[in-house]
């Protein structure tokens, strides 16, 4: 695998919260692929979240927190950046623009549902009203809600479903054309159809960007991912295809989590 | 770039705000202290107002908040005990709820006029229960806002429990609820009590105020408030000294009280 | 002690809160009468409260204390409110919990002391710098509004800091994760989800200003004149009631019991509005 094929890439990446002794992430490392899905499972509590959040800086909201390590951003003009060393709110505004994040719970602003969408974009410095209509538009068809929304712009977006509402945030998200986007357990609020529809899009967004997914639920990482990753107790025990992680696993503790034997 | 100037303002000018009312706090208490302390003496807690003391005031205030307390406490907290374990669900119960948290606001001036009204004028003058009555009613809201809300954390399944073991509704309500609430109901009073024990407005045509130690209540009664009020604006030095005092002292036992119902009860959880 | 009795003596008290309002509103409306009789509603914009030569009647207009009590919970209103959406702001969203904790703590000690002290302090230590940089007597509408400010503004913070408080973090959060900054977060996420909190804070402390009276009986001057300038003296009505009430006779005593009633509807309206339409969401 060429650095070429990467996107991101964590290396030896520990972290340890404010007032906690024991590390939650030890040297974690884990390549993303460019424009797969890479896949993040273990049991609750083991890091994953962790690890996410730890991939567009949203952990430094909070203070106190201790990490090491690197976290390398390949960038498009094929230079490598490490987003650990970023300090500027503009370097974190950028990274953040570049690698975005969708949460467990859907998260539509107060506010209609044109503006959540066009949040972004309008934080991002586009004026351009007509642009703005394209973009929405785009994406809310990207995000295969554009048919139940159409008439309804100008209305609360508070007023949706739990599944309508999870995907205006991903349209939110994929609005401002990241090349990166999180996924934190994105179904796990959500009813059997509504997830459905949501895996679906994110098959479909792979082909413009790269994902990682954060899922508790396996036969999901196995449907949607091309590598996963397993964890367990702030370790990273193994990385590889997903077809190798589920039909062929090397480490006993994996084969152990996969068939259910714990977790 | 222009966000992140206009972000940086924004967060410049909220801390800034911050720091003005903590400067505040700070400016009020250390002049205060300055110039309470410097006017301090041991012997004012020894003489009564006539003789240049506040030993009369403290004891008055003390009175009449003390037995305001007697009365709004149980008030407070059956009335508080009937929305939450009784009332609870019904149109009365939240009609009453929401009078009695309109009346936490009333201004404490037109209760004083009320108070006047049916316990001065008619009674041929001032007296300590007209003030201690005054006091109780800003009380009485007070608790039951805090019973109503403190029971409201009692998980239902303690009741269940108590059901299921047979005991009727009332001692359920008493040995079991009510005491499982105890700690926040008790923050509640003592907090209520910090209160009403600095209050000056609903004294000022009630009790009004006395200058000798008196513990009829049916005279006009001592006040370490009203006190103040009338010090702080006499010309002499002497007399504005003492006012500082009182005022320090008042502060003091305020903040004390307040301080020991947020943290002592908190800690004893 | 009985079931019945037990539960009749918390039924008695309860219904005692609904007597109580009932019965001071009763009381001022039934002693107001004959100022009502006399002035009707002319009441609230005659200027002249002056008491015949043989203190039996005389003409009382209640327009002085209403436009006192205006104005300088207005003044107190313009400067509070910035200042308390700041530190709510910097409670929430900018103080690490470190500095946050003992911040909270200091403001909410402000909100517990005495309002009298606040009036004691302003008028010695307050009114000589107003009246060497500002100008005027010291006293006066300016200082009575700027020390009603400081009173009224921890209260109307740790309301305010409460609902913002209440923003879910991955709402926050997930704003942060477009690249918001944190202006950005607080106005467009964090001030219309805890709107109705605020505009809550902002309105009951409005109700607080109305009807303070120690924090404002030595600093608004207590003179019934129309002020013609921001820092002149004028008088409001809970002061006007704290010093004349009980000395007053006849007519004009009922004229007191007026400016009462109309301080207690107005106070409990704007109360009403506070708690049971901006804050209610809050409450559930
Ligand atoms: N804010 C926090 N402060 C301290 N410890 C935390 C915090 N958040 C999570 N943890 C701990 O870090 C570990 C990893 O948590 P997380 O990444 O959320 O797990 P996952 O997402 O895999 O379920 C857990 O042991 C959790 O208790
Ligand atoms: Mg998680």
């Amino acid at each position: 695998m060429s650095k070429k094929d990467l996107v991101m890439e964590v290396k030896d990446f520990s972290f340890t919260y404010a007032g906690v002794d024991k590390p939650s992430l030890n040297k974690i490392n884990l390549p993303i692929e460019k424009n797969k899905i890479t896949a993040m499972i273990g049991p609750s509590g083991c890091g994953k979240s962790t690890l996410l959040r730890a991939m567009n800086r949203i952990h430094d909201l909070y203070t106190g927190n201790r990490y090491e390590g690197e976290i390398n951003l390949y960038k498009e003009d094929d230079s490598i950046q490490n987003i650990l060393k970023l300090k500027k709110e503009n370097d974190f505004i950028q990274l953040r623009q570049e690698v975005g994040m969708i949460f467990p719970k859907p998260t539509p602003f107060p506010m209609s549902i044109f503006d959540n969408v066009a949040y972004g974009l309008k934080l991002s410095g586009l004026k351009d009203k007509a642009e703005i209509e394209h973009r929405v538009e785009t994406a809310l068809k990207g995000a295969s809600i554009w048919n139940e929304t159409k008439d309804r712009l100008k209305k609360s977006a508070l007023g949706l479903s739990g599944g309508q509402q999870q995907r205006i945030c991903i349209a939110r998200a994929v609005a401002l054309k990241p090349r990166v986007l999180l996924f934190d357990e994105p179904t796990s609020a959500l009813d059997p159809i509504s997830t459905g529809a949501i895996e679906e899009l994110i098959s479909e967004l792979k082909k413009e960007l790269s994902i990682v997914i954060v899922t508790h639920n396996m036969q999901q990482a196995s449907r949607l991912s091309d590598s996963t990753a397993f964890m367990y107790l702030g370790d990273l025990i193994e990385y590889d295809k997903t077809d190798t992680i589920f039909l062929n696993p090397s480490e006993k503790l994996t084969e152990d989590y996969i068939t259910g034997r714990f977790g | 770039m222009n966000r992140l100037l206009l972000n940086k303002l924004i967060l410049i000018l909220s801390t800034l705000s911050a720091v003005i009312g903590i400067s505040f706090l700070f400016w009020i208490l250390i002049t205060l202290s300055y110039k309470g302390i410097s006017a301090l003496s041991f012997s004012i807690f020894t003489h009564d107002l006539v003789e240049g003391g506040i030993r009369n005031l403290l004891v008055g205030q003390f009175t009449m908040a003390i037995l305001a307390s007697l009365i709004a406490v149980p008030i407070g907290m059956m009335a508080g005990i009937y929305l939450r374990e009784y009332g609870h669900g019904t149109k009365l119960a939240s009609i009453i709820r929401n009078l009695s948290d309109v009346m936490m606001s009333a201004p404490s001036i037109v209760i004083g006029v009320f108070v006047f009204a049916l316990f001065v004028a008619p009674f041929g003058g001032y007296n300590g229960w007209a003030g201690v009555i005054a006091l109780a009613i800003m009380m009485i809201p007070i608790i039951i806002s805090t019973t109503d809300n403190m029971l409201a954390l009692v998980p239902q399944e303690l009741r269940e429990a108590g059901m299921a073991l047979g005991g009727s509704k009332h001692k359920i309500v008493l040995q079991i609820v009510v005491r499982a609430a105890k700690v926040g109901i008790t923050t509640g009073i003592l907090l209520s009590f910090a209160r009403i024990i600095g209050e000056t407005a609903p004294l000022l045509f009630t009790s009004a105020n006395n200058q000798f130690f008196s513990m009829d209540l049916t005279e006009q009664f001592p006040s370490l408030t009203v006190s103040i009020y009338n010090l702080a604006t006499y010309p002499d030095e002497s007399s504005r000294d003492l006012a500082w005092s009182a005022a320090f002292v008042l502060t003091v036992i305020v903040l004390c009280i307040n301080l020991l119902g947020r943290f002592v009860i908190r800690n004893k959880k | 002690m009985g079931g019945t009795f037990f539960k009749n003596f918390s039924f008695f008290s309860a219904t005692l809160s609904f007597f109580l309002l009932i019965g001071i509103f009763s009381i001022l409306f039934s002693y107001a009468q004959d100022a009502l009789h006399e002035f009707g509603f002319d009441f609230l914009f005659n200027e002249v409260w002056e008491a015949d030569e043989d203190d039996e009647g005389g003409i009382f207009g209640g327009f002085i204390p209403i436009i006192g009590t205006l104005l300088s919970t207005l003044i107190a209103m313009i400067i509070a409110t910035p200042l308390a959406m700041g530190i709510a702001i910097f409670l929430t969203e900018i103080a690490s919990s470190k500095i946050a904790k003992p911040v909270s703590i200091a403001i909410e000690l402000l909100a517990a002391i005495p309002s009298i002290i606040y009036g004691m302090w302003g008028l010695f230590y307050f009114a000589p710098i107003v009246q060497e940089y500002i100008g005027g007597n010291g006293v006066g509408l300016l200082t009575a509004g700027i020390v009603l400010a400081i009173m009224i503004l921890p209260f109307m913070a740790a309301i305010s800091r409460d609902a913002m408080q209440t923003t879910p973090a991955v709402l926050k959060e997930s704003a942060y994760a477009m690249g918001a900054t944190k202006f950005e977060v607080i106005k467009d996420v964090i001030m219309p989800y805890a709107k109705g909190g605020i505009i809550g804070s902002v309105i009951l402390a409005l109700g607080r200003a109305l009807g303070e009276t120690m924090a404002v009986a030595f600093l608004i001057g207590s003179v019934m004149s129309i002020p013609s300038s921001i820092t002149d003296p004028s008088t409001s009505i809970p002061v006007l009631l704290a010093n004349n009430f009980a000395e007053a006779q006849d007519l004009e005593m009922s004229a007191m019991y007026y400016l009462a009633l109309i301080l207690f509807i107005v106070s409990l309206v704007i109360i009403s509005i506070a708690k049971f339409y901006f804050l209610r969401t809050k409450v559930k």
